[in-house]
């Protein structure tokens, strides 16, 4: 028992030199760690850290999803066939398969039977229509291999001269005007990215100017004891790079909240109308690697411009009030 | 340890405010820089502690024409000269502790190699028992010690002290005077601008009086 209480006191003696030790160790530091203005620098940072993320994120998935439609789209063609006196559709479906799995650059082709037309007439002609009575154009939906696409005129015209009925639809019309908006979409989105990180830089430099302003006694007070100009520089840059990397990991993490928070949404809502609008446009509407790296990156920037801006602050501050010619200044 | 020749300053294309200075501050010299309110005082003062360039004429600063100074030798230089602000300018921050020792923490010295030696100099400007305060509950006679305990921390070989007594009791501005006085005798040059002529009147000293600005010497 008596040992065990001559350890306890050791341990307590041990204990109270190391917080002795560091209280010591610890100085004050030379930039006030906390005041008004490096608040306000945080929250502008964060603020425009979170807007600057949603804009890459909401870029990166335009441009995804504009390259999805354009890769979808250009891997299908359709024939459709019309129906005709005398025609058999059976056959001339399946004529116009077996033409079409004959050439070079198709993957898969298939015919949309009647089923998968009756649901696409649904929204016209209601459930439960007998489509051999009716005469409805049937189609024959042929995969492309997107890499080495087939000569879609000789591809044409093998099928209209097998079955005059028939008629290729390469969308090249619609392809091409969907991947003009969808490139236009993705320009826009970058436009609006080089706005959003203007404006950014230029908030964050007049922030870390303005909360450097009130410092500019400790910069002088520095300067006439004798500190050097780096030094004084790094203390300042170190400060104010903490305070940067803060705010914008802040901005930053809750940018990539949302996003998450976003693709859970649609992904757990998958089976409602809302969702599904927005699946059909965005797919699941996550945010892929690329949006979070672009996200990761902008917070690094904006610390590391915080930093720069102090510095150079720092040393403009130094550069008027060291050695100043009063004619030149 | 400083000379100046000829010496003239004029701020942008105005009169000159400074006009043919010509004196030197020699190695443990003691000296009052007097004369009226505007007479240049505080111009004159930066130009020895180097935070202002002449328009004119040659100064020499520790054997060195302050014209061919480049930025990066200015510390070094700095480092043997002590101001005292008339507005002291401690960092509200810090304690006095720590405003005495900064100029020793700025050379990158470790804590340890000078605590005993802040700790000392506090205690001999007096103010032993605020040790730990911050500038803003000390008096303005308090903050004056620490601010000539921060220019003293590092022994310079000047020391220049604007008004270090106008905000200070008689008692109190004498015993300052003492304390500078002390300290000239352990080898140190000092330089005191003030126009109390009756802080002048105590000690028999050299006089460097600017008016319209020129300067006459009373030695």
């Amino acid at each position: 028992m008596t040992e065990m209480t001559a350890r306890w006191f050791d341990l307590r003696l041990a204990a109270g030199r190391l917080v002795r030790r560091r209280r010591h160790a610890r100085q004050t530091p030379i930039v006030p760690p906390a005041n008004v203005a490096g608040r306000a620098l945080t929250t502008v940072i964060a603020i425009m850290t979170f807007l600057a993320s949603l804009t890459v994120g909401a870029v990166t998935l335009v441009s995804d999803s504009a390259g999805r439609w354009e890769n979808d789209i250009s891997r299908e063609v359709t024939v459709q066939v019309k129906p005709e006196e005398g025609l058999d559709m059976a056959a001339a479906l399946q004529r116009v398969r077996t033409i079409a799995l004959g050439s070079a650059g198709v993957t898969d082709a298939r015919i949309l039977d009647d089923a998968a037309t009756g649901r696409l007439l649904e929204p016209w002609l209601g459930k439960g229509v007998d489509l051999d009575e009716l005469p409805v154009p049937r189609l024959v939906v042929i995969g492309i291999d997107a890499h080495h696409p087939p000569n879609f005129s000789a591809l044409s015209q093998t099928i209209t001269a097998a079955v005059p009925a028939a008629e290729l639809d390469d969308h090249r019309g619609w392809v091409s005007r969907l991947v003009t908006m969808a490139r236009a979409m993705v320009l826009a989105g970058i436009a609006v990215l080089s706005l959003v990180m203007i404006a950014t830089i230029l908030t964050v430099i007049f922030a870390t100017r303005g909360a450097m302003s009130g410092n500019r006694q400790i910069i002088e007070v520095l300067h006439f004891v004798g500190a050097r100009s780096g030094f004084i520089a790094g203390e300042f840059q170190r400060h104010f790079f903490r305070l940067g990397l803060f705010g914008a990991l802040v901005g930053g993490s809750l940018a990539m909240l949302v996003f998450y928070g976003m693709s859970w949404w649609t992904e757990t809502n998958r089976a409602t109308p809302e969702a599904d609008q927005i699946s059909a446009l965005f797919g699941s509407f996550a945010i892929d690697w690329q949006g979070y790296v672009g996200v990761v990156l902008l917070i690094a920037t904006v610390a590391g411009l915080t930093a720069f801006t102090s510095r150079l602050t720092v040393i403009r501050q130094l550069e008027a009030i060291d050695m100043i010619s009063p004619v030149e200044g | 340890m400083i000379r100046f020749e000829n010496v003239g300053l004029r701020y942008d294309m105005g009169p000159e405010v400074l006009r043919d200075l010509s004196f030197e501050i020699r190695r443990q010299s003691f000296q009052f820089l007097t004369g009226p309110s505007g007479a240049g005082k505080t111009s004159l003062l930066r130009m020895l502690f180097l935070a202002l360039k002449p328009t004119r004429g040659l100064i020499t600063v520790l054997g060195k024409d302050v014209a061919t100074l480049s930025r990066r030798d200015l510390p070094s230089i700095r480092r043997r000269i002590g101001v005292v602000f008339q507005d002291f300018r401690l960092l509200d921050h810090m304690t006095t502790y720590e405003n005495v020792a900064l100029p020793l923490r700025v050379r990158g010295r470790e804590e340890a190699s000078y605590r005993q030696d802040v700790v000392d100099l506090i205690k001999w400007v007096g103010l032993g028992e605020r040790m730990n305060a911050l500038p803003v509950v000390l008096s303005g006679g308090e903050k004056q010690r620490a601010a000539i305990a921060r220019a003293l921390i590092d022994q310079p070989d000047i020391l220049l002290a604007d008004e270090p007594t106008g905000n200070v009791d008689p008692p109190l501005a004498r015993r300052l005077l003492r304390l500078f006085l002390e300290l000239n005798r352990t080898g140190t040059a000092v330089v005191i601008a003030t126009h109390d002529l009756g802080l002048m009147d105590q000690v028999d000293a050299r006089r460097l009086i600017l008016s319209d600005g020129r300067l006459d010497i009373y030695d």
